[in-house]
C-alpha cells in the first residue's frame, strides 16, 4: 500500500505544483504510516521528487500521452494506482488534473474530493477541508470508498522538503482509444501562467482602455508575475477570456495578488481571496476591495504604477 | 441531434453565504437561485445548435421540486423539455450517476454540462457522466462546433487554448466563450408563457451510494484592517512586501 500522487510536468519539466502535491501526499502517507509513489508522464528531472519524500517513482515515457489526454492519462494513472496498491491518490488543481480526476474516480470506484486546502484531519474516515461558494466557505468532507481521490488548491500546503532514497521504474500502461485529439496548442512559452504564479497583477476597468496595459505587462515583467483583469475587462475585448479571474473566471490562490483599478465586487472578490496577501492600488479610497486587502495605495495607477515600476527596478538591483 | 444540457440551481453570485442546523445546512434564506453561470453559457449554445443545425434540447436537474423555477426559466430561454430527478443532490458522483442513467435510457448525442457549479465547486460532474456512458469529454470548453458526428472545440488550458478534435457522443464541461457574455438570452414575455406549456417530466431516482459526505461548514476568519501606504511613500510599500508580508 502506498500514496499515490500524480506529478506534473510541462514539457518535460516538472512543475511547481507537483512538488507541492508530493510534499502534501508525504504528509499523508506519515499519518497512514505508508510510502509515496509519484506517477510522472514524459518528465525528464524526476530526481528532485527525492527531496518531497517520495519513495518510488514510475516512470511512463509515451509518444501517445505526449499531448495531454484527460482518458489515456486517467488509463494509467489507474494502472500505477492498482499496481502501488494505492488508497489514497493526491492530484493537483491544474486544469488538466481537474479534467482527468472525474474520470479517474470512476474507473478506481473512488470517492474524489477537490480544492483541498488542508491535511486531512482524520484518516479513518478520511476527513479533509475544502473551499466552496467560492471561498465564501469552508466545508468538512468525508469519504468513505475503499479508494480516495483528493484534489489539493493551488499553493494551500506549499512546498516541504523532506529527502527519500528514490527508486525509480519505467511503467508502460496498457491504453485504449484516446477519443480526443489535440490540433494545437496556443500558448505563450514565455509567460508564466495564473494557475503557476507567485505573483499575479491584475488590472479593471479603472485603467480606462486596452491601450494603457504596457505598464501592467510591465509591472509584471518585474515581478516575474503573471497578468489577470476583471471579467468586464475582459468582456469588452480588453484582455483575453483566459486572463478574466473571479467566481465565474479562474480561480487565483496566488502568494501575492495586484490589484489596480478593480472595485472588489462580490464576485470578484470570491475568485481571488484564496490569495495570500492583497495590494489594492485604486484612487477611489471607498472602493470595496480595500476591506479585503493586506495593503492598499490611494492613487491615480496612472502615476502609482510607474513610479512602482522604478523603484522596483531599483529594489530588484541591490 | 439530441442534446441534454445538465442545469445545477445554485445561489446567486451575490448571495451572503451562512449556514443552519449548527452549521450543517446551507441557508437558503433570503437567497435568490439562478442557473449556474457556466451552465447558462452552455444552454445558450445549445439553443444555437437548435437554430442553425436543428436539434433537440432537453434541460436536465438532480433536485427536489424547489430548482423547478429554474428548469421553467430554462424552458422559457428554449429549451423543449425538462427532466427532473427527484432526489437531493448530494454529491457530484450521486448527480453525475442519475444523469448517465436517463442518458442511457434517451440516447443523447452531445450533454452540456457547466465546467463547476458556483455553489459546492466539485468540478465532477461532467467528467463522471463522460465516464459512466463511456463519451468523448472536452472539460473547460470555451467553443464547440458539431459538424455530422465530429466534433471541433477549444478548451481553456493554464496559460492558453487547446484545440481538440473529437466525435459525438460528447460529453463538455463549458464556461464563458461557448457564446458570448452579450449573447446570453434572457426569457421574454413569451418564452416564459410558452415555458408553462413544455413537459417537465418528474422522474424517481435509482439507487445509488454517495463515497463522499459533508459533516459541516465554516467561514472563513475575519480579515485583519488594511495597512495603507501613502502615494508618496511607495519604497514603504516595498519595504513591507518585503521585510513584513514576504512576498517580493
Ligand atoms: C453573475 C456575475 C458573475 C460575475 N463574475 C465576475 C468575475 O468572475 N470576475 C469579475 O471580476 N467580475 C465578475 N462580475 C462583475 C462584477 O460584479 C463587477 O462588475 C466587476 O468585477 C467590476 O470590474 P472592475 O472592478 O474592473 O470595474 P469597476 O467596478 O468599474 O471598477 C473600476 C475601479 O477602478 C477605479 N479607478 C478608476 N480610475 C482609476 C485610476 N486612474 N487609478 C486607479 N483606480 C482607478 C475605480 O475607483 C473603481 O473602483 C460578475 C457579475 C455577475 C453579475
Amino acid at each position: 500500500m502506498s500514496v499515490l500522487v500524480y506529478t506534473e510536468s510541462d514539457q518535460g519539466v516538472l512543475k511547481k505544483a507537483a512538488l507541492e502535491v508530493a510534499s502534501y501526499a508525504k504528509a499523508i502517507a506519515n499519518k497512514l504510516n505508508t510510502t509515496v509513489t509519484a506517477v510522472a508522464i514524459n518528465a525528464n528531472n524526476t530526481d528532485t521528487l527525492s527531496k518531497y519524500g517520495v519513495d518510488k517513482i514510475l516512470n511512463i515515457s509515451s509518444t501517445e500521452l505526449e499531448n495531454f489526454n484527460a482518458k489515456g492519462y486517467a488509463d494509467a494513472l489507474k494502472q500505477a494506482a492498482e499496481k502501488a496498491e494505492a488508497k489514497v491518490v493526491v492530484l493537483s488543481s491544474s486544469a488538466n488534473s481537474k479534467y482527468l480526476a472525474p474520470l479517474l474516480s470512476i474507473n478506481l470506484d473512488a470517492g474524489y474530493v477537490s480544492n483541498v486546502v488542508e491535511v486531512p484531519t482524520e484518516v479513518a474516515p478520511l476527513t479533509v477541508k475544502r473551499s466552496a461558494f467560492t471561498n465564501k466557505a469552508f466545508e468538512i468532507a468525508q469519504i468513505n470508498s475503499d479508494i480516495k481521490i483528493i484534489g489539493l488548491s493551488n499553493n494551500a500546503f506549499g512546498l516541504v522538503e523532506t529527502s527519500a532514497d528514490t527508486t525509480t521504474e519505467d511503467f508502460t500502461p496498457a491504453l485504449s482509444n484516446l477519443g480526443v485529439t489535440v490540433d494545437a496548442v496556443d500558448k505563450a512559452s514565455d509567460k508564466v501562467t495564473i494557475a503557476d504564479a507567485d505573483i499575479v497583477v491584475s488590472a479593471g476597468r479603472g485603467l480606462k482602455g486596452p491601450e494603457n496595459w504596457g505598464m501592467i505587462e510591465e509591472l509584471a515583467d518585474v515581478l516575474g508575475a503573471a497578468t489577470a483583469c476583471s471579467k468586464p475587462v475582459s468582456d469588452l475585448g480588453w484582455r483575453p477570456h483566459g486572463e478574466h479571474v473571479g467566481q465565474t473566471g479562474k480561480p487565483v490562490a496566488t502568494n501575492l495578488y495586484i490589484a489596480i483599478g478593480i472595485s472588489g465586487a462580490i464576485q470578484h472578490l470570491a475568485g481571488v481571496s484564496a490569495s495570500k496577501i492583497k495590494v489594492v492600488i485604486n484612487t477611489d479610497p471607498e472602493a470595496p476591495f480595500f476591506k479585503a486587502a493586506d495593503y492598499g495605495v490611494v492613487g491615480d495607477a496612472f502615476t502609482v504604477i510607474p513610479e512602482l515600476i522604478t523603484k522596483l527596478k531599483a529594489f530588484k538591483a541591490q | 441531434m439530441n442534446i441534454l444540457v445538465c442545469i445545477s440551481h445554485v445561489p446567486d453570485t451575490t448571495s451572503k453565504i451562512n449556514f443552519t442546523d449548527n452549521d450543517t445546512t446551507f441557508d437558503t434564506n433570503g437567497v435568490q437561485f439562478v442557473i449556474n453561470p457556466n451552465d447558462e453559457f452552455g444552454l445558450t449554445r445549445a439553443m444555437w445548435f437548435k437554430e442553425k443545425q436543428g436539434a433537440k434540447v432537453t434541460v436536465i436537474n438532480v433536485g427536489g421540486a424547489e430548482t423547478e423555477p429554474t428548469l421553467r426559466k430554462a424552458l422559457a430561454i428554449g429549451a423543449d423539455a425538462a427532466i427532473r430527478i427527484n432526489t437531493a443532490a448530494t454529491d457530484g458522483l450521486t448527480v453525475a450517476k442519475q444523469i448517465a442513467n436517463v442518458i442511457k435510457n434517451d440516447n443523447y448525442d452531445l450533454i452540456i454540462s457547466g465546467r463547476e457549479s458556483i455553489d459546492y465547486n466539485g468540478g465532477m460532474v461532467p467528467g463522471m457522466i463522460a465516464a459512466l456512458i463511456d463519451a468523448n469529454f472536452v472539460n473547460t470548453c470555451t467553443s464547440l462546433e458539431i459538424d455530422g458526428t465530429q466534433a471541433k472545440a477549444t478548451r481553456e488550458i493554464d496559460g492558453g487554448i487547446e484545440r481538440i478534435t473529437t466525435s459525438l457522443p460528447l460529453v463538455i464541461g463549458g464556461q464563458k466563450g461557448l457564446v458570448e457574455e452579450s449573447d446570453l438570452k434572457i426569457p421574454n414575455m413569451r418564452g416564459i408563457m410558452m415555458a408553462r406549456k413544455k413537459p417537465l417530466q418528474v422522474v424517481e431516482p435509482i439507487e445509488s451510494s454517495a463515497k463522499s459526505n459533508s459533516i459541516k461548514f465554516e467561514k472563513p476568519a475575519a480579515k485583519g484592517a488594511v495597512t495603507l501606504v501613502d502615494a508618496n511613500n511607495l519604497d514603504e510599500l516595498i519595504n513591507l512586501l518585503h521585510n513584513e508580508a514576504k512576498a517580493i
